[in-house]
């Protein structure tokens, strides 16, 4: 059983996060130790509001730096909604404040001919032939802001609001969706469950 | 493509969930656990659990139905009633809520929205309306605690400014039409979807998937409904596969 890190930042849906990983038979525990989060053996950065505030929080609390490692690593990350907005550049959401900066891309709001925003509700995603955990199908979305180009290096699966944009990126144990897999029904733990067999899989 | 979501609401009281007419006369609908799972299983692209208790006693229960229904949901859950603070919002998304509706407590405090928006993203942040028609028969005003107030605010106005303050979403009922399945209210629709850019979702007067049609194409992104299902008139799969037979596109293929 798979013993995962859920990094408790105090405004996410969590309860949400750890009954998902769990139906899939994972061993969630919240935590936010930095040297747990580094050590640990698969970790989830939940959603964690607005960008701004997230960042601090993740600069302020010593846990950016551990997030930085493992993501630059490979090591199994799941990192969900705005949990995969902090790992880039920046978002316009926060003019001006810098993400962790581990992939390359800046975060912009919908256009206004998409419809409204935020994008809230289920949408199809198709993955590249690449992608190893991320699968096709309807997933739950609730985002104002988007990533058009993937980062070089990434896998990626994509979706189609107002033009499209990049659903979720993968690269080795690292996963980052900007749906939410642990709202997403049969698409959602399918997933999930892609992510929890590849990890102490070899990789290839 | 986005499609549109057809929701159904859990209205709890004391633990069981409830519906009435024009928010009275409610009769028990069954367990909140059991129907949420039941739902989800029809297809439900996320659910509302409103917790409409007269009493402080009577909402304590809400934590931990919410906690049941997540240990089986694997959709989106907002919950709402009686949220006035961000610790009682906190609770809710600690027992397994994703989204937190604010009625009463928004009107009294429009601040409290922003508070919220700041500390758990607009997304989170659902403003619930509770709209009447007045009385002059002219526009409509926002009513609160359960429509026993009437408090002369303009229903647009107030949808227009919790956007601005930070709402992400609008649970918008009909209070005239609430429980009576007489359709959704139109022209209050379509006023709101004018001033506000985020997705609302139509309350208050489901009968058919026809009126979820109508709401769809008088600017609603999601629909909302009770009595229909609680009630066994029809399924949510059935009420999906009758709206892309006119046209609507849901999510199919649900579990």
């Amino acid at each position: 059983m798979t013993r995962v890190a859920v990094i408790q930042t105090g405004v996410a849906n969590t309860a949400s996060v750890i009954a998902a990983l769990k139906r899939c038979g994972a061993a969630p525990a919240l935590t936010r130790t930095p040297d747990t989060i580094a050590d640990a053996e698969a970790v989830v950065l939940p959603g964690v509001g607005a960008f701004g505030a997230a960042m601090r929080t993740l600069e302020d609390s010593g846990l950016a730096d551990p997030i930085r490692w493992r993501i630059s690593e490979g090591l199994p990350t799941l990192c969900i909604c705005l949990g995969m907005q902090v790992l880039f550049d920046a978002s316009d959401e926060a003019p001006g404040l810098p993400g962790l900066g581990i992939a390359a891309g800046r975060f912009e709001r919908f256009p206004d001919e998409a419809g409204s925003v935020p994008h809230l509700g289920w949408n199809d995603i198709s993955p590249d032939e690449a992608c190893r955990v991320l699968s096709a199908g309807a997933v739950y979305f609730a985002n104002s802001y988007r990533l058009v180009e993937p980062p070089p290096g990434w896998s990626a699966a994509y979706c189609e609001y107002g033009g499209r944009f990049v659903a979720a990126v993968e690269r080795q144990g690292v996963v980052a969706c900007q749906f939410h897999p642990e709202l997403s029904g049969t698409t959602g733990s399918r997933i999930l469950t892609n992510w929890l067999a590849m990890i102490g899989a070899p990789a290839c | 493509m986005l499609t549109h979501r057809v929701i159904p609401c859990l209205d709890c009281r004391d633990g069981r969930v409830v519906k009435g007419v024009r928010f009275q006369n409610l009769r028990d609908s069954g367990d909140p656990a059991e129907l949420a799972s039941a739902y989800e299983q029809q297809g439900a692209d996320e659910l509302v659990l409103l917790d409409v208790s007269a009493t402080p006693t009577g909402r304590s229960h809400q934590v931990d139905t919410v906690r049941r229904i997540r240990e089986r949901l694997s959709i989106a859950l907002t919950c709402g009633g009686g949220v006035r603070q961000e610790s009682d919002a906190e609770a809710l998304l600690e027992a397994g809520a994703d989204k937190v509706g604010v009625n009463s407590a928004a009107v009294d405090s429009p601040e409290l929205l922003s508070r919220l928006a700041a500390r758990f993203g607009s997304q989170c942040v659902v403003i619930a309306i509770d709209a009447a028609t007045r009385g002059t028969g002219d526009g409509w005003e926002v009513v609160v605690h359960s429509g026993k107030r009437r408090t002369g605010i303009d229903a647009m106005e107030w949808a227009a400014q919790a956007v601005g303050l930070g709402a992400g979403e609008i649970l918008l009922t009909s209070w005239d039409r609430d429980g009576t399945r007489s359709g959704y209210d139109l022209e209050l629709l379509r006023g709101i979807r004018e001033r506000v850019r985020v997705p609302i979702i139509a309350s208050g007067g489901a009968d058919t998937a026809e009126h979820m049609a109508d709401a769809i194409a008088a600017g609603a992104d999601a629909v909302l409904a009770a009595s229909i299902f609680h009630e066994h008139q029809a399924t949510v799969d059935e009420v999906k596969r009758r709206l892309a037979s006119l046209g609507v596109p849901t999510r199919t293929g649900a579990a």
